[in-house]
């Protein structure tokens, strides 16, 4: 019999793709996992987590799979005559469609609202066997002017983002920067001046090198401050 | 690629108006140089080399083959370069392309127009029979400036490189036979610099951000004869020079190669030393 895992008391082991998580049919299978048998199986690199009966595998690594709803950042790759393909991460390109654009816009210039190269903060409003679908209807959704672009692994978005967006509002206020960060693993960052910019680039790789350590946002707020000072002298 | 962004690029180059890097380095300063001869115990020679996150591995291998119709009495050298998918997303499996050749190219002519190896040495049988040295570079991380990492390591690889036994009666070479024969070098050991331009300023050793963000880039090798010489230059990238902005060029670079290349060929001597 192959040996289960420990999952008492919120221990989180980790699981390669083909491990037994645990077996019997109290449990049901969440994300990254599967059902063989009796046996719930892993079919993603990660944590194993068990909420209540359901198991999931939190992903260490992993590109972005895109869910309706996500919020992300995308870049035009091409403008067709009723919106724009864009890229968005992901294995499968994005299309914008004008419809979805909340303002107007010149039907023969589409170019003016949206080059080639430029980037944008969209919703995901579809997604289907094809492509996916995106849209610009919601709040702080429209082109990104400014800044810089930085990538992080997709799966570590939440982490850099923290329990209702602690860690995000931590690194803007000390940086004295507008941050958004894409679901997609993309992250915006522009302030006033590039020093900032870079100051909170390196304080979101900080939190990306160190996704699984207790306490990070008061070691990330401890390193932020010994940062400044050190910059200062 | 998602990564490469104009958004970013645009603050590079406002950031390198004033002189500052993203990383605080001067506009010709290299990151850290790590040398690490004799990786490789089946290769006559090998290098790996990282620059800041950058890293090449080179390896050299030597063979007994016919000379070119045109330089019967000499030794061949072949240069080739895999740019691996592991060290960007950008390159990817199959045939080599443009980039790959050309990182080939590049460091293929900086050594033979240097004639940092004599080649007349590498004669068995005038006409008939010569060593055939093949260096293979390749690419594990690529975090900007490529070529250079690849120069050097090609360079820390040929002075690592011990030529095999060769029986001549039975025309067969012994690898296995250890061997204390050094590859025939001279003193024109050149060192190769990959001038990026941004705008109208110019940096070197580049990182990944920065590479996307030039407009070309310029590249010289240099031999260190006094004074120094250019052996090999090439510029890519569709942008053009001035003469006072490319006599600039050449003397920052004959700064930057008095302190540099000490500090490399120090740091290659020492590495082959520990292989022994």
């Amino acid at each position: 019999m192959e040996e289960e895992i420990n999952m008492e008391d919120g221990h989180r082991e980790v699981v390669i793709p083909g491990e037994t998580i645990l077996s019997g049919s109290d449990f049901l299978p969440g994300d990254g996992t599967k059902r063989e048998g009796n046996d719930i199986v892993a079919y993603r690199y990660g944590l194993a987590d068990k909420n209540g009966k359901l198991i999931k595998i939190i992903p260490l690594s992993g590109v972005f799979i895109p869910r309706r709803g996500n919020v992300i950042i995308g870049r035009v790759a091409d403008i067709t005559f009723n919106g724009w393909l864009t890229d968005i991460n992901s294995a499968i390109s994005a299309f914008l469609p004008l419809s979805e654009v909340p303002r107007y816009i010149d039907k023969n210039n589409l170019s003016d609202f949206l080059d080639i190269g430029d980037f944008f903060n969209a919703k995901i409003s579809n997604v289907k066997s094809k492509g996916v679908d995106l849209t610009l209807e919601g709040k702080g959704l429209g082109k990104l002017d400014g800044g810089i672009i930085i990538k992080i692994n997709p799966n570590k978005v939440p982490r850099v983002i923290g329990k209702e967006g602690s860690m995000i509002k931590l690194i803007k206020d000390e940086a004295n920067c507008k941050i958004t960060v894409g679901q997609n693993g993309i992250v915006w960052i522009r302030g006033n001046n590039v020093e900032g910019e870079l100051f909170a680039k390196k304080a979101i790789n900080f939190v990306t090198e160190r996704t699984f350590v207790t306490g990070l946002t008061e070691k990330v707020s401890k390193f932020l401050s010994e940062e400044k000072n050190g910059g200062k002298k | 690629m998602i990564e490469e962004s104009n958004l970013t690029a645009k603050r590079i180059h406002e950031y390198l108006e004033h002189g500052n890097r993203f990383d605080k380095r001067d506009p010709e300063e290299y990151r850290e140089i790590i040398i690490e001869c004799g990786i490789s115990k089946k290769s006559e020679g090998s290098a790996k080399v990282k620059i800041g996150k950058t890293e090449v591995w080179v390896g050299v291998k030597m063979e007994v083959a016919e000379p070119y119709p045109d330089s019967p009495d000499k030794g061949n050298l072949m240069v080739t370069a895999e740019l691996t998918p592991l060290s960007h997303p950008k390159y990817e499996y199959g045939p080599p392309k443009f980039d790959a050749i050309e990182l080939g190219r590049l460091v293929d002519r900086g050594i033979r127009e240097s004639r940092y190896i004599d080649l007349n040495k590498l004669c068995i049988t005038e006409g008939e029979k010569v060593w055939q040295v093949f260096v293979d570079v390749y690419s594990i991380n690529d975090e900007g400036n490529l070529l250079d990492a690849a120069f050097i390591a090609a360079i820390a690889a040929l002075k690592d490189t011990k030529v095999p036994f060769y029986d001549k009666k039975e025309e067969k070479i012994d690898y296995e036979k250890p061997s204390k024969e050094k590859l025939p070098l001279t003193e024109n050991e050149p060192f190769n610099f990959s001038v990026y331009l941004i705008g109208d300023k110019f940096i070197m050793d580049p990182t990944q951000d920065e590479e996307s963000a030039s407009d070309g880039r310029l590249v010289l090798a240099l031999t260190p004869t006094k004074p120094i010489s250019i052996c090999s230059m090439q510029k890519s990238g569709e942008f053009e020079i001035s003469e006072v902005k490319f006599s600039e060029i050449l003397d920052s670079v004959e700064k930057v190669h008095k302190t540099i290349f000490p500090r490399v060929q120090k740091l290659i001597k020492s590495s082959v030393k520990n292989g022994k």
